[in-house]
């Protein structure tokens, strides 16, 4: 038997039961969906009546629909019926101290430069009231509500702004639009809701951290940010600590809305478990990110360091719709062992004079694939559109594989379209002229690739580009040699 | 301070170094030249530690250490450097940053705190000085689109960072015009002290006459075939190789 399906195997081996009927006072569905499963996480969560509607179409459109099988991954098929679709944060047993927590994960952190404090908060281990982030949360959100700035988990925009929601939630990512954006829509669990007011500049980096009850909600997240006119945010997701789950299947959407002169700043880094040295284990990542630049002169800028999960499918994209809007992506991804990413972007130029930006660094080690695949599409109406692409791959080793998909479509006669891509190896020579200066292997790998991912890597604001940096270096840790 | 005895090298099927003996005492600098192709490189190279090179025999002694034993990296930490004759690139790194991170892992082997941002800011500046270099080449990536002579005179600035106890440098002249190659020969006679030692490898008596050697010795094919003064430089350039080689073969 396959590596994956063992671990959904061990997950659970009963099948499901037709014909079960919902019973409200459980904590956890049982595996399998359908459209009482469905039925069963909106009345969990008190949801109206519109948006089980709206996830009851999203689960009919998803039951017509396959998987799509173009992205250059391999991995064992995926039983959708033996998932658990539904179970409410449980109260973990919390460890009484990091001596509790496995000696390597402390070790990793550490090497991350990651604070006690947070040590003690990513393992979950108590922590006394004084540097609980909840109360730097609590002022964190007065501070927000002063400027009518709304930052809160997706269940909690669901009753207090139904009206915004309703509005924005499926405006930029469309129910039926891939497979896993049609899985998510279905059965989402929560996620992060946000909307800046008109004129407004956000004062701080926006990040889960800083919310309240951002329980554990990985598996099929959705987040909805609206920038209205003239207001700026920047949004970051994830973190460089390791993270776990026992979930395998993560499909989560992301829509970024933009008004007109509005700009959205959406920086992640992705560190989800990437299965052990021999590509047992690891999250299945199959995220649609999307954002639309609705209004003229706006501007999505997404920037994304991946260097987690066993298979990364994700495309983080701008739908240039306002004349003069400003779409960008800047990616660094990174494969080891026995990872496969297949990531990059689409730029949807439909406006008048919109420009596009993508800046794609891939870096490949041990027996991984890495694939850029990226879409520039100039509509019709969209005159003297321009883009620029930079795809470069790095190769460590002779086993992994880089590969680049470039799609242009260009429907006017005025767009001007560049692409530039490069391979290069991590040479021995780079290698050896650091050895020569005193610094070892380890540093020198780090030294070479982040210099390689620069350019990204000073998109990012300045606290999380460190900890980024260090992420890379321990990513590679030991690929060469 | 380097003791080298009897040292055979090869690289894949190709013996290339066919018994070296040297001997380098503290204070003094040795030159080292030979018609292309002789093994000059291939020397330095062992010495630094490149792996390519597979020692087939002999031993190195440096300053009561066997050298051989050591990592290449160590090597640097106990005070080798090389100035390389092809100064290799590394896109996004700035040889500020590059030589922070040397400085502070060699401090770090000897027992020494890592240097403080104002220290080697200071430090930095006095270096720059020392070789005339400017500081937005040392702000750039690392050897990226430097000219032929910027490279070289960058080598010399990171030598004049890193203090060594022995510097080899592999034809840091060629390509330098002559006021560079006037401020490099500066820059390493400034650096030069009694407890420290500099082997040069050149084509050219020119360099020599800034660098005044105590020594000269000519390899040919992968042996020191002679050793003398600064007095051989002198002949050298007046006669070329051939004497030498027709010496060898009658031999
Ligand atoms: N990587 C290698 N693979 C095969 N042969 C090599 C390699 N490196 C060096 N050699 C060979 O070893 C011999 C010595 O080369 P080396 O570079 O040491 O000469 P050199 O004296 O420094 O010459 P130059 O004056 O041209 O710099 C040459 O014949 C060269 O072709
Ligand atoms: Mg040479």
């Amino acid at each position: 038997m396959s590596k994956s399906n063992q671990v959904l195997e061990e997950i659970t081996s009963k099948e499901y039961e037709h014909g079960w009927t919902v019973n409200l006072e459980t904590d956890e569905a049982p595996k399998g969906l359908n459209e009482d499963i469905v039925r069963f996480i909106s009345a969990k969560k008190n949801e109206p009546e519109w948006l089980l509607d709206w996830r009851l179409k999203a689960f009919r459109q998803w039951q017509k629909m396959t998987e799509p099988k173009w992205p250059n991954v391999t991995y064992p098929a995926i039983n959708y019926q033996d998932i658990i679709y539904y179970s409410a944060p449980k109260q973990k047993v919390k460890p009484n101290s990091l001596n509790e927590v496995d000696p390597e994960l402390i070790k990793t952190f550490e090497k991350l430069g990651i604070s006690l404090t947070e040590q003690k908060r990513l393992t979950g281990v108590a922590v006394d009231a004084v540097i609980d982030s909840v109360s730097v949360a609590t002022t964190f959100k007065e501070k927000l509500s002063e400027l009518g700035i709304i930052f809160c988990s997706f269940s909690e925009a669901v009753k207090e702004h139904p009206e915004l929601v309703k509005k924005y939630l499926g405006s930029v990512v469309p129910i039926g639009d891939n497979y896993f954006a049609a899985l998510n829509s279905a059965v989402f669990s929560d996620g992060s809701f946000c909307y800046i007011p008109k004129g407004v500049r956000c004062p701080m980096e926006l990040s889960t951290y800083f919310r309240i009850n951002a329980a554990n909600t990985g598996q099929f997240e959705r987040t909805l940010i609206v920038a209205d006119e003239g207001s700026y945010v920047s949004y970051l997701e994830g973190c460089t600590a390791p993270m776990r789950d026992e979930n395998q299947l993560h499909a989560a959407v992301v829509e970024l809305y933009t008004m007109k002169g509005a700009e959205i700043k959406y920086s992640t880094v992705q560190n989800w478990y990437p299965g052990d040295k021999n590509g047992k284990g690891g999250i299945y990542n199959f995220v649609t990110k999307r954002g639309l630049c609705a209004g003229d002169h706006s501007k999505i800028s997404w920037t994304q360091v991946e260097t987690g999960s066993a298979i990364t499918w994700k495309y983080p994209s701008c739908i240039l719709k306002g004349d003069y809007s400003v779409g960008e992506f800047y990616s660094v991804a990174v494969t080891n062992n026995y990872q496969q990413a297949d990531t990059g972007t689409k730029m949807i130029h439909i406006g008048k004079n919109t420009r596009s930006r993508i800046v794609s660094k891939g870096i490949s080690a041990g027996k991984s694939q890495n694939s850029y695949r990226g879409q520039v599409h100039v509509m019709k109406r969209a005159t003297n559109a321009r883009n620029h692409s930079q795809c470069d791959s790095l190769l460590m080793g002779d086993q992994c594989g880089a590969h680049t998909f470039p799609y242009i479509d260009v429907e006017n006669n005025s767009a001007r379209i560049e692409h530039e891509a490069t391979t290069s190896k991590i040479g021995e020579d780079q290698i050896f002229y650091c050895l020569q200066r005193g610094i070892d292997e380890e540093a020198a790998v780090a030294l070479i690739v982040n210099g390689y991912a620069k350019e990204v890597l000073n998109q990012l604001p300045m606290e999380f580009a460190v900890e980024a940096q260090k992420l890379l270096a321990l990513t590679l840790e030991g690929s060469v040699g | 301070m380097l003791n080298i005895k009897n040292l055979q090298a090869r690289i894949g099927e190709n013996q290339i170094l066919n018994g070296i003996d040297l001997k380098v005492n503290a204070g003094e600098v040795h030159a080292i030249m030979g018609p292309n192709g002789s093994g000059k490189s291939t020397l330095a190279s062992v010495l630094a530690g490149r792996e390519d090179y597979e020692v087939t025999g002999g031993k190195i002694d440096f300053l009561g250490k066997d050298l051989l034993e050591l990592s290449p990296e160590d090597r640097a930490r106990e005070g080798i450097f090389m100035a390389f004759q092809y100064p290799v690139e590394i896109p996004g790194v700035s040889t500020i940053n590059f030589m922070k991170t040397a400085l502070n892992q060699i401090r770090t082997y000897r027992g020494q705190q890592a240097l403080d941002a104002v220290s080697f800011l200071q430090l930095m500046k006095e270096k720059m000085k020392l070789v005339e270099i400017d500081q937005s080449l040392l702000n750039r990536s690392l050897n990226e689109g430097f000219s032929g002579g910027e490279k070289k005179r960058n080598e010399i600035f990171q030598m004049a960072m890193l203090e060594p106890k022995l510097a080899i440098l592999d034809e840091t002249d060629s390509g330098l015009d002559i006021d560079a190659l006037r401020i490099v020969a500066n820059g390493v006679n400034k650096l030069r002290n009694k407890n420290n030692a500099t082997i040069v490898v050149t084509h050219y008596q020119r360099l020599l006459d800034y660098i005044v050697p105590d020594y000269v010795h000519v390899l040919y094919k992968g042996k020191i075939v002679k050793s003398g003064t600064k007095e051989l430089a002198l002949e050298l350039e007046a006669k070329g190789y051939d004497w030498i080689k027709n010496e060898i073969a009658v031999a």
